[in-house]
Parts: structure tokens; C-alpha cells; sequence
């Protein structure tokens, strides 16, 4: 088995924050895995700015922002980094095994910072009721294929949930050309930051309705239709309220979670703001959901810096 | 003179400001943290402008889009333009993130810039 | 134009398994389906428990074939190289008035000739099923139920059958069919196809389909049922099939494991006349989560990932398999409700039967393939044996579907067993029926598929024509829809 000083799982902001951190704090051996073909993570399709003003006191989009750890991580030769290697098992002895093309890899490592980030509550999570055709989407997948594919999902989009993504999105769709028909908030106000509100909804016209949500989705191939109820603050629908919003396209975007199957599935936990295996630590909106990218950084700077210790005291 | 609140979106804090004008002009802002307000304040009653973020086609890359913006903030009005400018651009040679890809786009003082590298 | 021996209208699990069936026999077969891909009818949402037999009236036909399937499926699942997993099931009683039930049942049971059933007692219960709910006063155990992939099952025979000289079309939709002195016509949305024999397997629509020939003496309705897919993480929620005691019309909200991992609990049973609402609904959910939770109470709202809703084929109480001899050649397989999936290797011995008295010559084949090489899926192999086959092949390593562990490989491989669409690629692979439901997967997979199939993103659907993913592509305005 190929043993290494510190492996981090995830090359997005917080994995490389930490292995920049860890590297700053004496570690000399480290590998980075990331699941992707590049470094970046989710940032890459935020090509939206706003990310970087407490951390670099500049305002960025999310590809400067993880460019600009990106060069530094590739300035750095103690820390190697492994493209398109996807982690699939870990032990609470810190052995991880990952798949990559053409290699099955097994390493005990000194330590280990799981950096794997976070995934999008789906429609099948909040339970909405209708047909199932093609045509839904969480927002994260819809910015991808615009923003990476240069694909365009849909023409008229109603937005379910007004998560930052969510208000990103309706902006996204906007300057596309697509029609946006309506944002449905079951809470009676904005999930997202109020500059998202202003910038992505109000520049836009596009109309929102809080204490609603959607009680049907109609369509038998493709999304044709969803019907939209009023609620009270228990969430219970109020009659009489129904109205219908014609569109093609539905977007989900009602909050995230993190992902952290594989410390689960190794039988440890996430105990406060540490793990209960010593020397298997957790960063970024994998330990917990950040609204700024900019906290996670400076979480993960921390964690790499105790990663780093845990290992000089070994 | 009218008063107007709006929800500053320099930075994620989102003040609230309280702005009288008269004439499209500001007198008074109240609400902001930072002078960041003011301006904002100001260009948003005389002047509203963005930044715009979008992604351009690359041909013969390893990326399929590139993400780019404008490096200083243009007119709101002038959004949907700028979008149909930038749907007949084609980036063909590797760039870096910052690399202008059009000067002085639309003629509006303004440069169109990568915002990721692209080989 | 050609003239086939035999031409069988669906290829769901039924229509699958009779073509196969047939296959070993000097006949040339044609199987058409009206969808883009086979087993996106009834077979799609099938549970894949492979019933005992219990639950079905000691008289019955559907009982018969039911017992009979349950032996042949452990033949049929090794030789086409799919798991076929012997979980058992339990029907759990809660009070003395349903453990008189349960006795008679199992009596029921028995004269069909179900092996292997006892009653067990709350001790065992708490040994060998420990979430199951405390109140639970004894079960009817019934080692030989088990699970399997419903949809794997259809495209293995499928592919068995294609291997052996079966055509099949897609995409061909029967929309009048006509009966000559020597052959029947069959004018579909794909061209005419002429049969000296018609079989009929086309589940909910199999009043159409006999319609057509002008026998109406029976009316199909679907009966809709609701099913909540969970986590994997959940794998280990219950040990066994778990069911309640069975209603008139079902046999219950059950708790149930399924060959790919996850638990699945459900289905409703409601009565309708939309033989396309394929719909969920809020009551649906709350249904279930509250009977599921009668057996276990473990069953948590969170782990739920997916969710969908089949319809069973119904006619009266039992299956309808009859040669009608008033049209020579025609056979009627309808109303193949539950345990329909069980029953269809019976099924099928049963139409060559009909099929052999109606006067079709049946001579075998000289040689009949009847092995197919097991697909492989990562998810099911140890990690050591991973690590060869990226060895062998590299893309074995190159996951495109992270949550369930799926590689591009077996997603190429997929395809080229004939995956056109996304819901095809997901059916035969699990990818993108993970926690995250292709988020992340989704764009890579349409890359691959436009690939591999030469077909432009904008066309690639979810499950056929009109169920398009895209609207747009950047790259080329031509690939406008």
C-alpha cells in the first residue's frame, strides 16, 4: 500500500485552501484528489461575481476566485494532484481507495482532510407531486450546461426555491433570452442575499411569489405546466388560491447538502467541528453549508493548518 | 423630491439604504455601512450599472465555453445588447484569466475579459 | 414484405419472455413495441419481487404460473447472467384476528404448492428482522420469495432472444391490425408486419390491441401504485420482503429490497381509468410513509431519493392466456397484474403450449444460445475485482455517475446494448437514480450518448420522442430544436 503524509479529498476552494494551508504548515507530502478533469470545483460554473470580497478584498467571479488558488497550488510541487480520481472508500484507519482511469488506488495516509463539498436538494427530497417528464432541473445542473456545456435547457422557467442559485439562475436565463415566469418561495421571504434579490430578480422584472409553492407539475413528456398554491406560515395550501404558470422548463434550487457519504459509510462522525477518527478532518461546505466561498476558504486554511499539526505531533 | 430605499449589492451585507432625490439627482443617502453605499446610491438613481458575466463559444480548446465579464460596470440598459455581441464571439487562441478579448466593447469604455484561463 | 411465424405485440417482461422463450424453436419472431426502448410500459415500475406464491387464491391461474415462475426464474436469471437474490419475505401479523389470517393463507398457500412456509414467532421476528415494528405478534415466513431487476430481467431476455434470431422493432406502434385467410396484418406506425401468429403482450393496452381483432369481452384498467425509493445507505433496513396482510385489490404497502440496494416502500393501490397518469401525489406519500412505518418505524421521510408511480393491467381477479379460436392464431396474454413479473417464465411456457395446440410447429432448433454474458456492474463487485478490470480496461476507472459508482464504460456498454435514452441508460445502469439524481451526472452521460450514437445533444430524450433534455446548443444553430 502507498503511503502518504496528508490526503485531501476534493479540489475545490476548500480542498485547495487546505492543502495550501497544510503546505504553509510544514506538510511535504500531499496529494489532492479531485473527481473533475480540472481544479476549481463548483466555481467554475459561477461565472457570476460576488466571491472573493472579505478574502482577497476584491470582488470576482467564482472561476478568478479558484483561479487564482489554482496557480498556487500548481506553484507548489509538494502537492500533487490527482484529475479525475474519484474516492469511493475510506476507513477510519485514514486508507482511502479511489478509482481513476486506468488505476485502482489504495493509500494510508497520515492524515486526512475531506473537502467533497456539497450536492443540491432534488425535487424528489421536497416531495413535488406531478408527472415526472424531462424538463426538471436542479439549478446546479442548469448552470452547468449553460455556463460549461453551452447547452439551454429550457425557454420558459419557473424557479422553485430562491436559493442564491436559484436567483443566479433567474438571471442566468434572463440574459439568455429565455423567459423567466415566476420564482415559487414556500417561506415568506428570500433564501438568497438581498443583493441577489436586487440584481437577479428585480433588474429582471421576474415575478416572485412567497408563501407558495408548487402543487403539481403537469407534462406528460416534457414539462407543460405547473400549478402554484398559496400557503399559510404552517405551509398548509389555503383554497381557492390555485392558479396555473405555462412553462417548459422547472428549476429546483431549495438548499444544499453535504456530502459526506464516505465518512459515513467508514462509520465515523462529524462531532462538533471535528470527526471522531483522529486525524480524518472535514472542511468547506462538506462539514457544513457556507453562504460565502470566502468562509469556506479561511475554514479550510484552519483545517489544513490542524491537519498539519496533527501530523507534526505523530 | 421622492424618496427611494434600496438594497445596496456591493458585497453580501446588503444594506438597506434610505435615498431622497430630486430630479434624478441624490441629496441624501442614509442606511449604508461604507462609502461603497453612497456610490451605489447614486450611480443606481442616476446611472444604474452592472457588471456583466457571461460565457463566449471556443473553438479548437479544451474548454467548450469560457466565462468572461466586463471589467467595469456598464449601463443596465445596455444588458441585452452586450448579450447578443457576446453570443457572435468565438475565442480561437488560449487565453488567461483577465486576458481582454474585446477592447472597448460597444464602444462603452469598457473591456470584455476572460475570467478563466482557456489552452 | 416478410412473413413471420409469430409477431408479439409488447416487449415488456411478458412479451420479452414468450419471444425468448419461442427463440429455441425454427420460428421467425418479431417483436414490436410501441416505446423508444423496451420494458418503458408496465415493466418499468415493477417492485422485482419474484413471489412465492402466497397471496393468490389456491384455484387461480395467476397462482399456478406464479409457483412455477418463482422455480424458473433461478434458471432463466443464472443462464442470461442476472443476481436473482433469494431475500425471503415475511407476512407480519399484529393481532390474534390477523394470525387466523395469516394460517389461512398459508393453507392457501400450500395447496398451490409455495415450499418451505412456516409461521414464525416473535422471538424469531427479533432475531431475524430487528427494525420490524415490536408489536408484531408472528409472520408467515416464505424462504423462496426473492428479487430481482425487473428492467435488467426484460433487455437480458431481449438481448437472449435477439441472439437467437428474434427481431425486434421499437418505436413501431400497432394501429390496425387485420386478419387475411392465412396471416394477420399488422399496419404499425413503422411499417406493415405480416404474422401467421399474433401473440398479444401489450399490457395496458391489450383491450386496444384485441379490439382491433373485434374481441372486446374484456376491459383493462390500471390500478396506480406509488413507490419511494431510499438511500442506499438504507440497504440494511430490513433483512427480508416485508408485507402486511393483503387487502381485496393489493397486497399492501410493503417494505421492499431491491436487486440494485436501495429499499423501496410502497405501492398504493388506486383504482383509475388514465392509462397514462404515471403521477404522485402528496396522499400517495403520506400513505405509504404511514403504512411502511406500521412495519417498520424506522422508515425516515429523509432517506427518500426517488419516487415514481407504475399502473398494474387489470381485468377481473386472474390473468387472461387464451388461444381465441374464433381468430385462429390469436393469443390473448392480458391483464398480467401482479404477480405478473414472477409468473412471466411460466407465462411463456404457456403460449408455446397454446401456441404448439393451435397447430404452430414447434421444432427446436439445432442450436439455441440460451448463456449471456453478465454485464458488469461496479456496484456489485468488490473492489478488488475493480481493480482488475480497470486494469483491462481503463475506462472502468473513468466514473461518470459518482453516487452510484457507474463508469463510462458501463454506460458505453449500455448503449450499445441499445440504450437510446437517458431513462434506458439509467434503467440498465443505476446511473443517475443516486441521492444527487444526475445532477451531476446527466450532461457527461448526454455527451456520451450523443457519441456513441451520433446523434445531436438537442435530440438526446429522456425517454422518447417530446421528452428532449435541451433546447439549445451554443455550438451550432442548426442544433436548434
Amino acid at each position: 500500500m502507498i503511503k502518504r503524509d496528508l490526503v485531501i479529498v476534493g479540489g475545490g476552494p476548500s480542498g485547495m485552501a487546505a492543502a495550501i494551508s497544510a503546505h504553509e504548515n510544514g506538510v511535504k507530502d500531499i496529494l489532492l484528489i479531485e473527481r473533475d478533469q480540472y481544479l476549481g470545483g463548483i466555481l467554475n460554473q459561477c461565472v457570476h461575481t460576488g466571491f472573493g470580497i472579505n478574502y482577497f478584498k476584491e470582488i470576482l467571479t467564482g472561476p478568478e476566485y479558484a483561479g487564482r488558488f489554482i496557480e498556487k497550488v500548481k506553484s507548489i510541487p509538494d502537492i500533487e494532484v490527482s484529475l479525475k480520481s474519484l474516492a469511493v472508500r475510506l476507513t477510519n484507519d485514514k486508507t482511502i481507495t479511489f478509482l481513476k482511469p486506468g488505476k485502482l488506488e489504495t493509500i494510508k495516509a497520515k492524515a486526512l482532510v475531506m473537502a467533497t463539498g456539497c450536492r443540491e436538494k432534488t425535487r424528489e427530497m421536497i416531495h413535488i407531486p406531478g408527472t415526472r417528464p424531462a424538463g426538471v432541473f436542479s439549478a446546479g445542473l442548469a448552470q452547468k450546461l449553460i455556463n460549461i456545456e453551452g447547452l439551454l435547457p429550457g425557454r420558459e422557467v419557473v424557479i422553485v426555491g430562491s436559493g442564491d442559485i436559484g436567483l443566479i439562475m433567474a438571471r442566468r436565463f434572463a440574459l439568455e433570452g429565455a423567459k423567466v415566469k415566476a420564482i415559487i418561495e414556500i417561506q415568506k421571504e428570500s433564501r438568497g442575499l438581498l443583493r441577489n434579490m436586487v440584481q437577479c430578480v428585480e433588474d429582471f422584472d421576474i415575478p416572485v411569489y412567497f408563501n407558495h409553492k408548487i402543487s403539481w407539475i403537469y407534462g406528460k413528456d416534457r414539462v407543460e405546466k405547473v400549478s402554484v398554491v398559496k400557503v399559510d406560515n404552517d405551509f398548509n395550501e389555503i383554497p381557492g388560491t390555485l392558479f396555473e404558470i405555462k412553462c417548459d422548463t422547472i428549476l429546483v434550487s431549495v438548499g444544499l447538502i453535504p456530502e459526506n457519504e464516505l465518512i459515513e459509510m467508514a462509520g465515523v462522525s462529524i462531532e462538533g467541528d471535528r470527526t471522531s477518527a483522529p486525524g480524518i478532518f472535514v472542511c468547506g461546505n462538506s462539514f457544513k453549508i457556507y453562504d460565502m466561498v470566502d468562509s469556506a476558504t479561511e475554514d479550510s486554511m484552519l483545517t489544513g493548518k490542524l491537519a498539519a499539526e496533527y501530523i507534526r505531533n505523530l | 423630491m421622492i424618496s427611494k430605499k434600496l438594497t445596496c449589492i456591493e458585497c453580501p451585507e446588503g444594506c438597506r439604504l434610505t435615498i431622497d432625490a430630486e430630479n434624478s439627482k441624490v441629496i441624501k443617502i442614509t442606511g449604508n455601512k461604507c462609502p461603497k453605499g453612497e456610490s451605489y446610491a447614486v450611480a443606481e438613481i442616476e446611472n444604474p450599472v452592472r457588471i456583466l458575466t457571461s460565457t463566449v463559444l471556443c473553438q479548437g480548446l479544451s474548454l467548450k465555453m469560457l466565462s468572461v465579464r466586463t471589467d467595469k460596470p456598464i449601463s443596465k440598459s445596455m444588458i441585452f445588447e452586450a448579450m447578443k455581441e457576446i453570443k457572435k464571439i468565438k475565442v480561437k487562441k488560449s487565453l488567461n484569466a483577465g486576458d481582454i478579448i474585446v477592447k472597448d466593447f460597444l464602444r462603452l469604455g469598457v473591456n470584455l475579459i476572460a475570467t478563466r484561463k482557456a489552452e | 414484405m416478410k412473413l413471420y411465424d409469430v409477431a408479439i405485440i409488447g416487449a415488456g417482461v411478458i412479451g420479452t419472455s414468450i419471444a425468448r422463450e419461442l427463440s429455441r424453436y425454427r420460428l421467425n419472431i418479431a417483436l414490436l413495441e410501441k416505446e423508444e426502448e423496451l420494458a418503458f410500459g408496465v415493466s418499468k415500475s415493477n417492485s422485482g419481487i419474484i413471489h412465492p406464491g402466497t397471496q393468490n387464491p389456491p384455484d387461480s391461474l395467476k397462482g399456478k404460473l406464479c409457483v412455477q415462475g418463482n422455480f424458473l426464474i433461478r434458471k432463466i436469471s443464472k443462464e442470461l447472467g442476472l443476481d436473482f437474490k433469494e431475500a425471503g419475505e415475511l407476512i407480519v401479523s399484529f393481532n390474534e384476528g390477523e394470525t387466523k389470517e395469516l394460517l389461512r393463507l398459508k393453507e392457501e398457500a400450500e395447496i398451490l404448492g409455495v415450499p418451505g412456509l412456516r409461521i414464525v414467532d416473535k422471538a424469531w421476528l427479533r432475531q431475524h428482522e430487528p427494525n420490524l415494528n415490536s408489536e408484531a405478534v408472528c409472520g408467515l415466513y416464505a424462504p423462496t420469495a426473492g428479487i430481482i431487476s425487473p428492467y435488467r430481467l426484460v433487455y437480458a431476455l431481449a438481448e437472449n432472444a435477439v441472439r437467437n434470431g428474434v427481431e425486434i422493432y421499437a418505436e413501431t406502434k400497432a394501429v390496425n391490425i387485420a386478419r387475411s385467410d392465412k396471416y394477420f396484418e399488422i399496419d404499425t406506425s413503422g411499417g406493415m408486419y405480416r404474422a401467421r401468429y399474433l401473440i398479444n403482450a401489450a399490457g395496458l393496452f391489450a383491450d386496444d390491441i384485441s379490439g382491433m381483432l373485434g374481441i372486446c369481452d374484456f376491459k383493462i384498467k390500471p390500478r396506480k401504485g406509488e413507490e419511494f425509493i431510499l438511500d442506499k445507505k438504507k440497504e440494511n433496513l430490513a433483512k427480508h420482503l416485508i408485507f402486511p396482510l393483503p387487502s381485496k385489490t393489493s397486497k399492501g404497502v410493503l417494505i421492499i429490497k431491491t436487486a440494485d440496494g436501495n429499499p423501496m416502500i410502497g405501492p398504493t393501490a388506486e383504482e383509475g381509468e388514465d392509462k397514462e397518469d404515471l403521477s404522485t401525489s402528496e396522499a400517495g406519500l403520506n400513505k405509504v410513509l404511514m403504512s411502511a412505518r406500521r412495519l417498520i418505524p424506522a422508515v425516515d421521510e429523509k432517506d427518500i431519493i426517488a419516487y415514481f408511480a407504475g399502473l398494474r393491467p387489470w381485468s377481473g381477479n386472474d390473468f387472461i392466456i387464451r388461444h381465441e379460436t374464433k381468430t385462429h392464431g390469436f393469443i390473448n396474454v392480458a391483464g398480467i397484474q401482479s404477480p405478473g413479473l414472477t409468473a412471466s417464465p411460466a407465462i411463456a411456457l404457456m403460449v408455446c403450449n397454446i401456441l404448439n395446440k393451435a397447430g404452430l410447429g414447434l421444432k427446436r432448433k439445432f442450436i439455441f444460445r440460451s448463456h449471456r454474458k453478465k454485464t458488469i456492474h461496479l456496484f456489485e463487485i468488490p473492489l478488488s475485482k475493480t481493480k482488475d478490470l480497470i486494469k483491462r480496461d481503463h475506462s472502468y476507472g473513468d466514473i461518470v455517475c459518482r453516487c452510484e459508482m457507474v463508469s463510462a464504460k458501463e454506460i458505453r456498454d449500455a448503449i450499445k446494448a441499445g440504450a437510446r435514452t437517458m431513462d434506458g441508460i439509467k434503467f440498465r445502469t443505476r446511473s443517475q437514480a443516486g441521492r444527487c439524481h444526475g445532477s451531476f451526472c446527466t450532461t457527461r452521460i448526454m455527451k456520451i450518448l450523443s457519441e456513441e450514437t451520433k446523434t445531436p445533444l438537442v435530440e438526446i430524450t429522456k425517454r422518447g420522442k417530446g421528452s428532449e433534455i435541451i433546447k439549445e446548443n451554443r455550438s451550432t444553430e442548426r442544433e436548434r430544436v
